[in-house]
């Protein structure tokens, strides 16, 4: 019985001109057959499933569509093609600095992003100190949130985010966050979740990171699938080479 | 539907409360201006209209209460909602939340405006020598219906801004066409019977004529005058729901 089972998703973005222009130009655009939308295809026939407790790493260089695959996995979008199945609760850690509001206080905020993942009232009644004093923000509770550095920004957030208790947990670079200390610790936090035995799946840049950490992995390159495996040690090092440019791109066998 | 509201309740209070204080951020007297703007508004209509239209006339300052009240909750409420779904961008783009819910939020405030708006109002009908009878119960209606028109025009404001940032501007041009048609400051009698048979396709007129009379005259509507509005709630609060269904994850490739 697997936890997640994404099938053959495909994700299309619309760009072109429709984004920038507005109601006049559209309806010129319109009568004149001059509107064109490019298609642009993220993501091109994904297939995995993952069963609970497996720890997935997604690899892939820039734009490879790893981050378009983790907003269909989590709901934001649905898949052009295909469907994504899912058990039980899921939380996505997605670039964890926006979505604040400057104006509001830190203490607001807080509670402004633990209402967004979910939590409830008391729950955040509840942690708020602790999530505070795992931020190291003590002092700012009461400051407007645009006076912190962006570097405290990102440590509130992942204090925030860390208390998540999903079935499915997505994170998307959140590991590499703050000073050195701060990442030490953000790191371990992170380990603690994952071995609470939340299904996890991971995008990193860090070939270290998957290597050490993920049970199987997912390669993804310019939208298409090159490997989905549990055999991490060997597309680490497929994937180390390919970026040296030693090899070219496998063919994925299946 | 309401499941999903419950679930997100602590959301949409945090989103609430976050609305509320950025709306009073910086202003001295806060939420005091909820009741002194439509008042000095009032009064600016009062000292300018009284001498074109007003002469003779029992009540006038009721009788443009009424409008501005109606109107002013109308105004404030579609041209906060419009902005609603596009200022949350950054959050729901990240985050899988009922995108309803930033406006429902800007909704709340907005209502909550008006009703210390009407607390005013009634006070004025007292100081105007207006007696309360018991057909006041029926301002609920309108009240209720005008709420749910507010609801569904922002729907299909917020969604087409996210589209097409013109709307901002039609949408400020038309509301002032709209404020002059709605026959707020001056009384429709002297119109032939079918220009005053054509007011009644405008909704916002419907809502202030409901109030009117009722406050006023003191008499209830006909029911089909009731239906009348109903049918438009249903109409524009259909369409707006109809919009959010049918775009709800394509929001995303415009922001």
């Amino acid at each position: 019985m697997s936890i997640l089972e994404v099938n053959h998703v495909s994700i299309r973005y619309m760009t072109g001109d429709f984004k920038e222009i507005g109601l006049k130009e559209f309806f010129m655009r319109k009568l004149t057959h001059n509107y064109k939308v490019v298609e642009f295809w993220a993501d091109r026939d994904v297939t995995f499933s993952l069963e609970k407790g497996d720890m997935l790493g997604i690899i892939g260089t820039n734009g490879a569509g790893k981050s378009t695959l983790l907003k269909v996995i989590s709901g934001i979008m649905e898949p052009t093609q295909g469907f994504v199945c899912r058990e039980g609760s899921i939380a996505a850690l997605l670039e964890l600095g926006s979505g604040f509001d400057g104006d509001l206080t830190v203490r607001e905020n807080t509670y402004l992003r633990g209402a967004m993942l979910g939590y409830t009232r008391k729950f955040m009644d509840d942690t708020y100190n602790q999530i505070i004093d795992f931020a190291e923000l003590q002092e700012f509770q009461d400051r407007p949130f645009k006076q912190l550095s962006s570097g405290m920004k990102s440590r509130l957030a992942f204090s925030i985010a860390s208390l998540v208790n999903p079935d499915i947990l997505i994170l998307d670079e959140v590991l590499s966050v703050g000073d050195g200390a701060f990442r030490k610790k953000s790191e371990n936090k992170m380990k603690e979740i994952i071995h609470g035995g939340a299904t996890t799946i991971l995008v990193s840049h860090s070939i270290e990171q998957v290597r050490e950490m993920c049970s199987k992995i997912l390669w993804l390159h310019k939208g298409r699938q090159v490997a989905f495996t549990d055999q991490v040690e060997e597309v680490c090092r497929q994937y180390q080479q390919f970026l040296n440019g030693e090899i070219p791109l496998p063919v994925e066998k299946s | 539907m309401f499941n999903k509201l419950l679930r997100h309740q602590f959301l949409f209070e945090e989103l609430v409360k976050r609305d509320f204080k950025k709306k009073y951020k910086r202003t001295v007297l806060g939420m005091a201006w909820s009741i002194l703007s439509p008042l000095l508004m009032l009064l600016v209509m009062r000292l300018v209209f009284t001498q074109f239209f007003g002469r003779g006339m029992e009540h006038y300052t009721t009788y443009l209460f009424c409008g501005n009240l109606v109107f002013s909750y109308f105004s404030e409420s579609t041209g906060q909602g419009m902005t609603s779904l596009m200022g949350n961008a950054g959050i729901f783009t990240k985050v899988n939340v009922p995108k309803y819910l930033f406006l429902f939020s800007k909704n709340v405030q907005t209502l909550i405006n008006f009703g210390l708006t009407l607390c005013v109002f009634f006070v004025f009908c007292v100081l105007d020598g207006i007696t309360f009878t018991w057909k006041f119960i029926c301002l609920l209606y309108p009240i209720c219906c005008l709420v749910l028109f507010n609801v569904g025009v922002g729907l299909i404001l917020s969604a087409m801004f996210v589209f097409f940032r013109d709307i901002q501007y039609l949408w400020s041009v038309f509301t002032q066409l709209l404020m002059y048609m709605s026959a707020i400051f001056y009384t429709i009698d002297s119109y032939s019977y079918t220009v005053q048979c054509l007011f009644l396709l405008n909704p916002l007129y419907l809502f202030i004529r409901y109030f009117r009379k009722i406050v006023i005259e003191a008499t209830i509507p006909t029911i089909w005058f009731h239906l009348l509005m109903l049918a438009d709630v249903i109409i524009v609060f259909g369409i707006g729901c109809w919009m959010y269904k049918k775009y709800n994850t394509r929001f995303l490739y415009y922001v």
